[in-house]
């Protein structure tokens, strides 16, 4: 058994709405695999359905040689869940929710104290353990789940949203986190998130899915070059557009907000031509394409329409929705 | 084995929260004292029951209503377990159904039974006397009220989609069983529509086995009481497993 994880036509119908529409996809032992798309879709769905928690309409999947349909308790047994809702309980302390999902997945009793104080250590835990999680920051909750999801050592883990809402720096902690642990246990991860920095920070592979289908399936960097090099932003009187046409290099343009958004094989080489062309420049902006880029050049829209940060090219491609 | 232990760490869970929440003991034995000392010792001041004052004769009922709320309250509960999500980590867990219905079953017996020892503790000042042999009937027949509505509870609220049908539960569930189960009245006299109705009420056998057993007063046989009790037990308890196995996680 080579892959982790394959699925079948795997397809999920609500309805009218079809959330994940005939999905083929086999994920390699060992890897980090992203799924990633905007809210809705399909992610958690996909996930919900590889983890025996959602049946499918359609297909089916294997996770670690056993079908999600009827080996439904090995799966289980092999699998560790990370929820997008923290699902560890207030009323007990930190170490007691290890204790009893030790006790629900079977970890020996020999080894249990062993296992809790390891995982707890990872996840930096250990001084407020005996503390109820009610009194935890929402942080130290995610990191509690996480803790849970690796204390019975399961071959695959699934993180819905690992780091959604969480600030900047316990995002970067629980990244340290998860790539020690694949590194460490040797583990397969399959994450969902649309954010596109811990894609591309985690992922050894990323399938973009968007309205349930898998649009496009590889590495980051692949994925990043496939946007064709670098994006210019200038900001220039010149309203004609259609010159920058005559570069050979240049493989799409924008305009936005007065900006002129260029993408270019290799920026460092045409600036020069492209300044000539665009006359008097009030600012330029050069930056190598992102995983963003790549995003919207293959699903035409933009990923978070809620952040304000994220650059150009977004903005754009929302100016584009609302028309 | 697994599944022992299981079933072991799920009821730890149960009587953690229990011990934790202390305020959730103490409401729940204060109802009770309010018909007690209140409504009874009010009613009983210058009423008599078959030759028994009536805050006597509603202690037992009153016992029984104790185990009936709290029971089925604690049942109906996993609808916010299910909402909060801590529900969602029991469920996805390599375990059978059962084991998690019974769990959850005995975690809600558990605290349906310390209330119900808290409430038999204080038989005497009501002027009951029990020998050890009628406190353990009465154990007994509490047990089997508590067993069938916990199930009871648990498989309204793994049907039920959301907490806004919690009060609907109260006013038609729990009401009209405590209300018909004669535990405020005696059964002897009614008109037949009433009669009937508490004929079909099961916590109507439980009132009357712990009458028997704790001041003496009784309407049916007591192995009938028993009979049905475990009976009632028997098809919550069972429809309960049914119910769990086919609740989605989700």
């Amino acid at each position: 058994m080579e892959h982790a994880i394959e699925t079948f036509n795997l397809t999920k119908q609500f309805k009218d709405l079809t959330a994940v529409d005939h999905l083929n996809f086999k994920i390699k032992k060992g890897e980090i695999f992203g799924l990633l798309g905007p809210n809705g879709a399909g992610k958690t769905t996909t996930i919900s359905m590889l983890c025996t928690i959602l049946r499918p309409t359609e297909g089916t999947a294997t996770v670690n040689g056993y079908d999600i349909l009827k080996e439904s308790g090995e799966v289980r047994k092999s699998i560790g869940i990370v929820f997008q809702e923290p699902s560890v309980d207030d009323i007990l302390t930190g170490r007691e929710n290890l204790q009893l999902h030790a006790m629900w997945y079977g970890v020996p009793k020999e080894t249990r104290k062993q296992r809790i104080d390891e995982v707890l250590k990872l996840v930096g835990l250990e001084s407020r353990q005996h503390s109820l999680v009610k009194t935890y920051s929402g942080g130290m909750r995610r990191r509690l789940e996480l803790a849970r999801g690796l204390l019975h050592l399961p071959k695959v883990l699934f993180l819905d949203e690992p780091t959604l809402g969480l600030d900047p720096q316990t995002r970067e902690h629980i990244w340290e986190y998860i790539e020690r642990m694949s590194k460490e246990k040797d583990m397969t991860i399959v994450l969902t998130t649309h954010y596109m920095e811990e894609a591309d920070r985690l992922c050894d592979r990323i399938a973009i899915i968007d309205q349930g289908r898998i649009v496009v399936m590889d590495t980051p960097e692949v994925l990043k070059g496939s946007v064709g090099g670098d994006i210019i932003c200038l900001k220039t009187a010149v309203t004609d557009t259609e010159r920058f046409r005559k570069i050979t290099s240049v493989s799409n343009i924008e305009v936005e907000d007065g900006y002129i958004v260029l993408t270019v094989g290799n920026a460092g080489e045409h600036l020069q031509e492209i300044l000539n062309l665009a006359g008097k420049v009030e600012s330029v902006q050069i930056r190598p394409a992102s995983l963003d880029d790549a995003f919207i050049s293959y699903t035409g829209k933009e990923i978070r329409p809620d952040s304000g940060e994220g650059g150009i090219a977004q903005r754009i491609v929302r100016e584009k929705t609302l028309r | 084995m697994n599944e022992a232990e299981a079933i072991y760490a799920l009821w730890y869970r149960e009587f953690k929260v229990f011990t934790r929440e202390k305020s959730r003991v103490v409401t729940s034995v204060f109802t009770p004292l309010l018909w007690i000392f209140v409504f009874g010792g009010g009613l009983g001041s210058t009423i008599d029951i078959e030759g028994i004052n009536y805050q006597v004769f509603i202690y037992p009922g009153v016992l029984a209503m104790s185990v009936l709320f709290s029971s089925v309250f604690y049942g109906v509960y996993i609808i916010w377990d299910r909402k909060i999500d801590i529900l969602k980590e029991v469920l996805v867990a390599p375990l059978s159904r059962t084991s998690i219905f019974v769990g959850k079953v005995l975690g809600g017996c558990t605290d349906s039974m310390i209330q119900a020892f808290l409430m038999l503790m204080i038989s005497f000042t009501v002027g009951v006397y029990l020998t050890p042999y009628a406190f353990l009937m009465a154990v007994l027949v509490l047990f089997l009220l508590s067993l069938s509505l916990v199930s009871a509870g648990l498989i309204i609220g793994s049907v039920m989609e959301s907490p806004e049908g919690f009060n609907m539960i109260i006013s038609f569930l729990v009401f009209p069983l405590f209300f018909f189960s004669g535990a405020l009245y005696p059964l002897n006299n009614l008109p037949p529509w009433l009669a009937a109705i508490t004929y079909i009420d099961p916590v109507t056998y439980g009132v009357d086995a712990l009458r028997t057993v704790t001041i003496g007063v009784s309407r049916f046989p007591i192995y009938l009481d028993l009979s049905v009790l475990a009976g009632f037990a028997l098809v919550m308890f069972t429809v309960g497993t049914i119910a769990f196995e086919r609740m989605n996680v989700l």
